[in-house]
């Protein structure tokens, strides 16, 4: 297995090896640097990518989402440290927004998480999403594919702020907890039609809070009203994240939903998706970037000019452009 | 190969003044950087850690309580013994003229006093963190 990192048929050492032996014997340092490398797209990642992927898949990956100020972070720290009372090595891997004009982004989860900075199993990063859509980074599954088989026994994925379409998270997380909060009032009508229906268990967070039963009956309406995509009924979960209060339930709501998901076959359909999901985003890349590298920059620039300015159209364009020599 | 220049700010000790840090890492992130905010209260070991865990090319650690003389040299330290010798440590705050050079003889490179202009910060850390990335072979 390690040949091909140390070169063998692919030519020259990818900086990936040696990172990869230090991050397996405990190397805090080296799992952040292989981190940056798969996020960054940097040479030798897809190497590590390769080397790693056999040994994925035994790792707890649980996704928690929701809209922004819900408690998202706070629930998360929660959750990490009770995993870690089990014996888990935990790892969470969190999500914020980049700026889409500036390509900036302020990664602001680990405030909330400041109890386990130094706990040895425990392992946080934070990510930026860098333009991508859909509630988590591009490379968000790459990174937890590594973590994975690092060794880890619960992952927990924090995606950004949701609204109503960011459900990647599924992709990701055997399990999905979708975090809401009391008194989202109408708002939380537009969540139902949307992201509800990638919730395995529903948490209503800030319980502590005037509201909470309303919240709590409204979801419990709404999931008696119709038939969901499972046979598998998200329990609700009543959750204050800043006491604590709830989380032991959570806990149990989440390894009930794990246990379903194993047994009914559900696990296998998820990671069945998710592979087609990370072949066809692979894929995409890679064409994409090959046909960059055939066409060149300058020739797509004056492209989108043209199609700008109305003097050639959109389909026009790709035809030009794949045909490009 | 697009690489973000990371920048982990934080705030150590017993000191809640966050405004000047939010202002920096507001800026920072308008000029494209990926800032990890810690927040307030940060030991030095949770400031060194993260800037480790997060693959940080810089740290900032803003001071307005009069523990610099402490908290920097510490995190210095932990720096070194955590193998982060290539990331870049600067600091800003209050904090008198007399204590910049001993700061410096302690591995913090650059001091923003107050007045201290954003452009000059980021320009300053674009400069520095390209310095420390051209500077060696360590981080690969």
């Amino acid at each position: 297995m390690t040949h091909e990192l140390l070169g063998g048929s692919r030519g020259a050492e990818p900086p990936g090896g040696r990172l990869l032996e230090r991050a397996r014997s405990g190397d805090k340092r080296s799992v952040a640097r292989l981190i940056s490398m798969i996020e960054n797209d940097e040479p030798g990642a897809a190497a590590v990518m390769r080397t790693v992927y056999p040994e994925t898949g035994k790792a707890a990956i649980v996704g928690v989402t929701g809209p922004p100020g819900g408690g998202k972070s706070t629930l998360v720290a929660r959750l990490g440290a009770s995993y870690r009372e089990q014996g888990a090595r935990v790892a969470v891997v969190a999500v914020d927004p980049s700026s889409p004009f500036t390509g900036g982004a302020l990664l602001g989860d680990r405030i909330r998480m400041r109890d386990g900075f130094l706990d040895d199993g425990l392992f946080i990063r934070s990510m930026a999403s860098r333009g991508h859509s859909g509630g988590l980074a591009r490379a968000t599954l790459r990174v937890v594919n590594l973590l994975d088989a690092l060794g880890t026994g619960v992952i927990l994925v924090e995606t950004v702020g949701v609204g109503q379409e960011e459900v990647e998270v599924v992709r990701v997380a055997d399990t999905v907890c979708l975090v809401t909060v009391p008194g989202l009032g109408d708002d939380i009508q537009a969540l139902k039609a949307g992201v509800l229906e990638i919730a395995d268990v529903l948490v209503v967070n800030k319980s502590d809070r005037p509201g909470a039963d309303e919240t709590v009956r409204d979801l419990a309406t709404m999931l008696s009203l119709g038939k969901g995509r499972l046979e598998f009924t998200p329990p609700i979960v009543r959750t204050s994240a800043q006491s604590g209060e709830g989380i032991a339930e959570l806990v149990a709501a989440i390894a009930k939903h794990r246990e379903w998901a194993a047994r009914s076959g559900e696990r296998e359909r998820r990671r069945l998706a998710a592979a087609r999901g990370e072949i066809e985003a692979l894929l995409r890349e890679e064409l994409v970037r090959r046909l960059r590298g055939r066409v060149g920059a300058d020739r797509v620039d004056d492209i989108v000019k043209r199609v700008a300015a109305r003097s050639l159209d959109p389909y026009t364009a790709i035809d030009e452009l794949l045909s490009t020599r | 190969m697009k690489r973000p220049i990371r920048v982990v700010m934080a705030k150590a000790g017993l000191d809640g003044h966050d405004r000047g840090v939010k202002v920096v890492a507001r800026a920072l992130r308008d000029a494209g950087m990926e800032v990890i905010y810690t927040g307030v209260h940060q030991t030095p070991e949770q400031v060194v850690e993260t800037a480790l865990q997060e693959d940080a090319d810089a740290i900032g650690v803003s001071l307005l309580s009069g523990a610099h003389n402490y908290i920097f040299p510490r995190i210095s330290e932990l720096m070194t013994e955590k193998g982060l010798d290539d990331v870049l440590l600067f600091g800003g705050g209050i904090i008198p003229e007399d204590d910049i050079a001993t700061l410096r003889s302690h591995g913090v490179e650059r001091i923003f006093q107050p007045g201290a202009s954003l452009e000059d910060i980021v320009a300053y850390i674009r400069e520095a963190v390209a310095r420390k990335r051209g500077a060696g072979h360590a981080k690969g």
